[in-house]
């Protein structure tokens, strides 16, 4: 199972956008995945696991990575306009969309101004949402190390990144997303207070998937985000903490594809 | 050379191990360890203390802004320039400076200043800086925006003061229907303008582009030589020749009767405040965008809060530790080889007590001003 990479403009910015490679995949349904706060940089097993069954969409947002920033980017807003630009410019329907952290309130924001052409929802650890009284970890307050032990539940796991080679490019571009999440997220840190109160709008099958051990976004904003979509069902996952993709590649993969597929039949029958 | 007291009001009477154990006075430092009783008399002591500066012939007393701090008590500069307005009879009364882009509304900031510069009657300076990285952590302001804001801030506030009323202003981060500024500057046209900084190239050519007067917060003084050249070489692009008047030195002076006992004095005071007060960790320092992304990849961790010595403060020359003649002829030295003609000198600093404050401030207008004040 392979992918693809290439810089191309979309919607009018630069962007380095990935794809699964799997033959005919034109033939499957699309599935298009919003990254985190992190960044894409990696073509992670999580995404090859999708490959398989979707026709996999993987753009790294402007502002991150190898992509242009442009002077537009401002707020999460502009970002879920943006994509809404890429649905209609690839002409894409009957799109599932998911969306991790960042990328699951920029999918959020973005069904909820119009979902005419998506077919299914997932959010996993999504931001966007505050619930008071809830307490979050600054992770612009720690330091690269502090920041990574907070986001991940097993400290071996942790330990095991932290261990890891980065390359001097992949350092400049985990500072320019550090940036650029600053610019987007800074105040109110990581939230929307305007979000919650058209959620509803969001008419499309959706499912919520949350780390239990979630200590950015604990799985309290995952139960508001199921409160406030209609329909929306969270699914918890046990000893996971804020990133299912990396932590529980697998079984994220099978629930995103589950819940995905089961659409996709749904439609079939109808 | 013009000698300005200028003082950073810090929580002085401070156990700073607490700080070590904290990690920081800034921003998280529990405000706990703040008693009323204590800071209530620190205050008086304070504004004592500036207006004595007065008294005894300083040209002028500088108060400035930082929050949610024990480093420093000023959150609101405005409230001790106010009160000095009226008890510093003779010397100038600076904020340097006055953190704008944290604000909201400017116009605030236009205001207070043009009040300032009324009640003591045109002797008001006015400092425009953009606040340190903590001051956006303790804000929430967006440190993304900072540099924008705070020439957007610029603009509106000196457009406020030097134009008259109402007038529309429309920027892309403030918005006003009306601006007509009740009191007008007593200054004519208004208050000088004053910049402080750390030596950030935008910095240095922004203010001498605007004919203002640029401050040199902390440095060595050969690095301080350094800015006030580039200072003047960006006058001369501007076609301008700046006066040394323009260039501001600030430091920490203590005199004492020998080089060996001033710094005896002065040790655990000055490394409180270079060691404890102004530690933070380099996330706290420079939130993203706070700086380019670009300088930001320049920035070497350990360039931030390594700890120095006493001797390495002064043998830098960072601050001028010494005897009378020490001192005298130290400052005149620096003077000649950076190019500045006001300094601004901390007389107390960190845990300094009352008395050494006073024995201090005593020792460098009867000892320094009588060869160097001009």
């Amino acid at each position: 199972m392979g992918h693809t990479e290439s810089i191309q403009e979309l919607a009018g910015t630069r962007i380095r956008l990935m794809r699964g490679t799997r033959a005919q995949s034109e033939a499957k349904p699309t599935l298009l995945f919003l990254h985190g706060a992190g960044g894409a940089s990696v073509w992670l097993p999580f995404m090859d696991a999708l490959a398989q069954q979707f026709n996999l969409l993987v753009p790294e947002h402007p502002g991150y990575g190898d992509s242009d920033t442009p002077e537009w980017l401002q707020r999460v807003e502009d970002l879920a306009y943006y994509y809404l630009d890429v649905l209609e410019e690839l002409d894409l329907h009957r799109v599932h969309l998911v969306g991790h952290s960042l990328g699951g309130w920029t999918a959020a924001a973005l069904a909820v101004k119009n979902c005419s052409r998506l077919a299914s929802l997932t959010l996993i650890s999504a931001a966007g949402v505050h619930v008071r009284g809830v307490e979050r970890i600054d992770n612009f307050m720690g330091n690269p190390e502090q920041s990574l032990r907070g986001l991940v539940h097993d400290q071996a796991l942790a330990d095991q990144l932290l261990a890891m080679e980065v390359s001097v490019e992949e350092r400049e571009r985990q500072l320019k997303n550090r940036f650029t999440t600053a610019r987007l997220v800074w105040h109110p840190r990581s939230y929307d207070p305007h979000l919650p109160k058209w959620l509803h709008r969001i008419r499309i099958p959706t499912q919520l998937i949350w780390g239990d051990k979630d200590r950015l976004f604990p799985p309290r904003i995952g139960e508001e985000y199921e409160r406030l979509i209609p329909g929306a069902k969270l699914t918890l996952l046990s000893d996971c903490g804020h990133l299912p993709p990396i932590e529980q590649a697998d079984k994220t993969a099978a629930l995103v594809a589950d819940f995905a597929n089961n659409v996709t039949a749904g439609e079939g029958a109808a | 050379m013009k000698f300005f007291n200028f003082h950073l009001m810090p929580y002085a009477e401070l156990d700073v191990s607490k700080i070590r154990d904290h990690g920081s006075a800034w921003v998280t430092f529990p405000n706990s360890h703040y008693d009323p009783l204590v800071g209530s008399k620190l205050y008086n002591r304070f504004l004592d203390e500036l207006e004595y500066a007065d008294q005894i012939g300083f040209d002028g007393v500088c108060v400035n802004e930082h929050h949610q701090t024990a480093y420093g008590l000023m959150p609101i500069p405005g409230v001790l320039a106010g009160a000095l307005a009226r008890s510093v009879k003779r010397a100038q009364v600076a904020i340097i400076g006055r953190a704008l882009p944290l604000v909201n509304n400017p116009l605030n900031i236009a205001e207070e200043f043009a009040m300032l510069d009324n009640i003591s009657e045109g002797r008001f300076i006015a400092g425009f800086v953009r606040g340190i990285g903590a001051e956006y952590h303790s804000t929430g302001v967006n440190p993304a925006e900072s540099l924008a804001r705070f020439q957007e801030a610029h603009d509106l506030i000196v457009r406020a003061w030097t134009e008259t009323g109402p007038f529309e202003f429309d920027g892309e981060f403030y918005h006003h229907k009306y601006v007509n500024l009740w009191p007008r500057p007593y200054q004519n046209p208004h208050p000088p303008i004053w910049v402080p900084s750390q030596g950030s190239a935008e910095t240095i050519a922004w203010a001498a582009q605007h004919k203002y007067t640029y401050c040199q917060t902390l440095g060595a003084i050969k690095t301080v030589a350094g800015f006030f050249n580039r200072y003047r070489e960006e006058a001369e692009k501007s076609g301008y020749e700046p006066t040394w008047d323009q260039c501001a030195w600030s430091t920490t002076i203590y005199v004492a009767e020998t080089d060996e006992k001033a710094l005896n004095e002065a040790r655990p005071h000055v490394e409180a405040l270079q060691n404890e007060f102004l530690r933070m960790p380099m996330e706290m320092l420079l939130p993203p965008g706070y700086t380019s992304l670009e300088s930001f990849k320049h920035i070497q961790p350990d360039m931030i809060g390594k700890p120095q010595t006493i001797e390495s403060l002064n043998d830098a020359g960072v601050i001028i530790i010494g005897s009378p003649n020490t001192v005298r002829e130290r400052l005149a030295e620096y003077q000649q080889l950076a190019g500045f003609n006001t300094a601004l000198v901390k007389t107390q600093f960190g845990t300094l007590p009352a008395e050494m404050t006073r024995n201090n401030m005593d020792a460098i207008a009867e000892e320094i001003f009588p060869q160097l004040q001009s």
